[in-house]
C-alpha cells in the first residue's frame, strides 16, 4: 500500500524538516495540531461546509468537445477549479489552513505567492475569517500579475514587495520564512503548495485531495469509468498532487505532471527540476530534486507563467517520479501559449498561464491516441490574471 | 585536542569569554578574506566563524543577505572556502575556525568529501543554519568520522526536550540564537537571555556562545557577562560594507580591539 509520508516526514529519501532551530517547535506544534484535527468532525464537517458554500465546490468536470475534435484523438476532460470562488484550486488549501490558524489562536497569517493565486486566496480567507494577512511576492511578479496585486490589497492585505534574488516565487518564500521567525509566536504561515517543511507537503496535498477524490466520482458518471490518463501542471505541485493522489492505487490510470520548460529544457532557461534530471538537494524546509549550480548555488528560473517559475518541487513528486509511478515531461512557453489561446478560441474558457502548460501536454499527447481514450486535465485556474502578459507578447499594450 | 576545545579551556581558566566574529567569505573580495582572518585574530578574535555565501540565505537579515550576494558575484565557492582556510592555516595554527551557512552548497559537493576536505585544510567546526539534529545524521556520522564539531544552534523557542535532544549531538560549543528574527535583527531582550541561560547549561556541559543582534560594545559587555562566547556578525559585515578595499582590514581590526576591552572589562 502506498502511505507516505513516514511519522519522519519523508517520502523516500525527499522531504523532511530542514529549518533553523527557532521555527522546528513551531513546524512540530502544527504538525501535532494538524494531525489532532485532521479527522476531527467538527473540523472536518466545517472545512466541507466552507468548500461548498464559500468556494462552490464540486467544481464540475467538462468535456472540451470542439478541442478534441480539433486535435483528432484522445477526449479531453477539464477539471473546472477555475470556477472555484477566487479562481483557482489554492482556496482549498487556504481554507484548510485558516481553519486550522484559528482553531490555534492565530490572528496573522502571512503567505508567499508567484502568480498571486495563493496571495489571493489567502487574502480572501484572512478577510473571511477577521485575521491580519502579509502577503510576500517577488517584484518580478508584481509586475507580470499586477490585477493580483490590486485584488489582494482590496481584501485588505499588505502585499510586500520582494527585491532580492531573482525577485520571484522563491525569494518571496524566503521573505515569508524571515517573516515567521520573526514573528512566530502571532503568525500562521499558509504556505501554497505542497512542499516545505513537514507537515506542509502532507497537509496541502489532503486539503487538494478534494480535487481527486472529486474526479473520481465524477468521471465514472459522466463516462462510465476512470480516464485514462490524469494530467496536471506542476509548479511546487499542490494542485498536481490533489488530482494525483487519489488516483495512485489506480493503476490503470496514467500519471503525468506537467512543468515548465521555458525557453526548452536544452537553453537551461526553465523551471523543470524533474525533466531536466536536476540534482537532489535542501532549500525551502525539503529535500527536492532542485535546479542548482555545481556548488549548490540555487540557479535562476524562467517560466512564462509566475506560478510555475521556482527551481524545486514538492517532495512527494521527486518520490512518485523516482518509483515510476508518475511521469513528468516539460512544455515550453510557445507550447503553453497556443494552449492558451486553443482553449480560448474552442471552448470560451480563459486558462491560467500555469493551467496552460497541462492543457498543452495533452494536446500533444491526445492526437496519436484513440477517440475512444480519455485525457483529464486539472484546469487549475483561470486566466484573467494573465492577460497583461499573453497582450505584451502579442505586441499590444492594455 | 581540538582546537576549539583548546581555546575554551584556556578563556575558561583565565575567566574571560570568547569573541568570535563573523563575516562571509568572498566578501568584500576573494583576496580580502584571509587578511581579514589574520586581522580580527591580531585584533583579540578567538574563534572565527567564516560564513559560506548561499543564494538563498533564509535565516539571515539584509546585511548578511548583501554579504552573501557580492561573495557569489565574485564568485565564492565552497571549494575556494576551504582554500581560504588552508591559507590562513599556514600563518595561524591555532585560531579555530567554524564554517557557517547552509546546507546545501555542502550537499552539492557531498559530507563525506567536504568533512574530508575541512581536516585536511584545518577546519575544526561547521554549522548549518538550516540542517536540524533530525535531519543531520548523515552529516554528523561525516563530521565525527574526521574530527570536525557540529555546532548546533539553540533558540529562544526550542524546549527543554531539544536542548537534551541537542546536548548529546554537539560537540566544540553551543551557539544560542539570542532573539525570534533574522540575524541583525534590533529586538534583543538581554532579560530573555539571562532567563534562558540556566535552562541551555541544566543539559550543555559544552560552552555557549551567544549571538543575533549583538550591535555595539555595550551589548556585547552585558551578553558576555552571561555566556562563554560572544557571537557578532552583522555589525563587523556592515563595517566591511561601509569601508573600501583600503582601510577594511584597519576598520575591521579597530572595532574588533573596542568590542575585546569591552568584553574583558564584563
Ligand atoms: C492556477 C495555478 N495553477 C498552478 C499553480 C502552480 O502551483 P502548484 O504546483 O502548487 O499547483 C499556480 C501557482 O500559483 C496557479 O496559480
Amino acid at each position: 500500500m502506498y502511505d507516505y509520508p513516514d511519522s519522519t516526514g519523508h517520502f523516500g529519501p525527499y522531504g523532511g524538516i530542514y529549518m533553523a532551530e527557532t521555527l522546528i517547535p513551531a513546524v512540530e506544534e502544527l504538525r501535532v495540531q494538524y494531525l489532532r484535527y485532521q479527522n476531527d468532525p467538527d473540523f472536518k464537517a466545517e472545512f466541507a461546509y466552507e468548500l461548498k458554500h464559500y468556494v462552490g465546490r464540486p467544481s464540475p468536470i467538462y468535456h472540451a468537445k470542439n478541442w478534441s475534435d480539433k486535435l483528432g484523438g484522445a477526449q479531453i476532460y477539464l477539471k473546472r477549479e477555475d470556477l472555484n470562488h477566487t479562481g483557482a484550486h489554492k482556496i482549498n488549501n487556504a481554507i484548510g489552513q485558516a481553519l486550522l490558524a484559528r482553531r490555534m489562536g492565530k490572528k496573522r497569517v502571512i503567505a508567499e505567492t508567484g502568480a498571486g493565486m495563493h496571495g489571493v486566496a489567502t487574502a480572501t480567507v484572512a478577510a473571511r475569517y477577521g485575521m491580519e494577512c502579509v502577503v510576500y511576492m517577488g517584484a518580478e511578479d508584481v509586475q507580470r500579475q499586477a490585477p493580483n496585486v490590486y485584488r489582494m490589497k482590496l481584501l485588505g492585505a499588505k502585499v510586500v514587495p520582494v527585491e532580492s534574488g531573482s525577485r520571484t516565487l522563491k525569494d518571496a518564500c524566503n521573505e515569508a520564512i524571515r517573516d515567521w521567525v520573526t514573528n512566530v509566536e502571532s503568525t500562521f504561515y499558509i504556505f501554497g503548495t505542497a512542499a516545505g517543511p513537514h507537515p506542509y507537503p502532507m497537509m496541502v496535498r489532503d486539503f487538494q485531495c478534494v480535487i481527486g477524490n472529486e474526479a473520481k466520482v465524477q468521471m465514472p458518471e459522466m463516462i462510465g469509468r476512470q480516464p485514462d490518463a490524469v494530467i496536471a501542471c506542476v509548479g511546487g505541485g499542490s494542485n498536481a498532487i490533489g488530482l494525483f493522489h487519489p488516483y495512485i492505487e489506480e493503476e490503470s490510470v496514467q500519471i503525468i505532471g506537467v512543468e515548465a520548460g521555458g525557453h526548452g529544457i536544452k537553453s537551461g532557461s526553465h523551471a523543470a527540476p524533474l525533466t531536466s534530471n536536476s540534482k537532489v538537494g535542501v532549500l525551502h524546509g525539503n529535500k527536492v530534486y532542485l535546479m542548482q549550480d555545481e556548488d549548490g548555488q540555487i540557479i535562476e528560473t524562467h517560466s512564462i507563467s509566475a506560478g510555475l517559475d521556482y527551481p524545486g518541487v514538492g517532495p512527494e513528486h521527486c518520490w512518485l517520479k523516482d518509483i515510476g509511478r508518475a511521469q513528468y515531461v516539460a512544455i515550453d512557453d510557445e507550447e503553453a501559449m497556443k494552449a492558451f489561446h486553443d482553449l480560448c478560441r474552442f471552448e470560451g474558457i480563459i486558462p491560467a498561464l500555469e493551467s496552460s502548460h497541462a492543457l498543452a501536454h495533452a494536446a500533444k499527447i491526445a492526437p496519436s491516441m484513440g477517440r475512444d481514450k480519455v485525457l483529464l486535465v486539472n484546469l487549475s485556474g483561470r486566466g484573467d490574471k494573465d492577460i497583461n502578459t499573453v497582450a505584451r507578447l502579442s505586441g499590444i499594450s492594455l | 585536542m581540538s582546537r576549539i576545545k583548546t581555546v575554551f579551556d584556556r578563556l575558561s581558566s583565565q575567566n574571560r569569554r570568547a569573541l568570535i566574529p563573523f563575516f562571509t567569505a568572498g566578501d568584500p573580495s576573494l583576496a580580502l578574506t584571509v587578511p581579514l582572518m589574520h586581522a580580527v585574530t591580531e585584533a583579540g578574535a578567538d574563534v572565527i566563524e567564516l560564513g559560506v555565501p548561499f543564494s538563498d540565505p533564509m535565516a539571515d537579515g539584509p546585511v548578511i543577505q548583501r554579504a552573501s550576494e557580492r561573495a557569489l558575484k565574485n564568485h565564492m565557492t565552497l571549494k575556494g572556502v576551504l582554500e581560504m582556510v588552508a591559507e590562513f592555516r599556514k600563518k595561524n595554527a591555532i585560531t579555530p575556525v567554524v564554517l557557517m551557512g547552509y546546507g546545501n552548497p555542502i550537499e552539492a559537493m557531498g559530507w563525506e568529501a567536504f568533512a574530508k576536505r575541512c581536516e585536511e585544510v584545518g577546519v575544526d567546526g561547521a554549522l548549518t543554519v538550516d540542517f536540524p539534529p533530525e535531519e543531520s545524521h548523515d552529516a554528523f556520522l561525516h563530521l565525527q568520522r574526521h574530527g570536525i564539531d557540529p555546532i548546533f544552534l539553540l533558540a529562544p523557542t526550542t524546549d527543554e526536550a531539544r536542548i537534551e535532544k541537542v546536548a548529546k549531538l554537539a560537540r566544540g560549543y553551543v551557539y544560542y540564537v539570542s532573539l525570534k528574527g533574522v540575524t541583525g535583527s534590533g529586538n534583543l531582550d538581554l532579560s530573555d537571555v539571562e532567563r534562558k541561560i540556566p535552562e541551555l547549561r541544566r543539559h550543555i556541559k559544552l560552552p555557549i556562545g551567544v549571538g543575533f543582534g549583538i550591535r555595539d560594545a555595550k551589548t556585547a559587555q552585558a551578553i558576555a557577562k552571561l555566556c562563554d562566547g560572544v557571537v557578532v556578525g552583522s555589525r563587523i559585515v556592515q563595517e566591511i560594507e561601509a569601508s573600501n578595499e583600503q582601510n577594511v582590514v584597519r576598520n575591521v581590526s579597530a572595532l574588533i580591539s573596542e568590542l575585546r576591552q569591552a568584553i574583558d572589562q564584563s
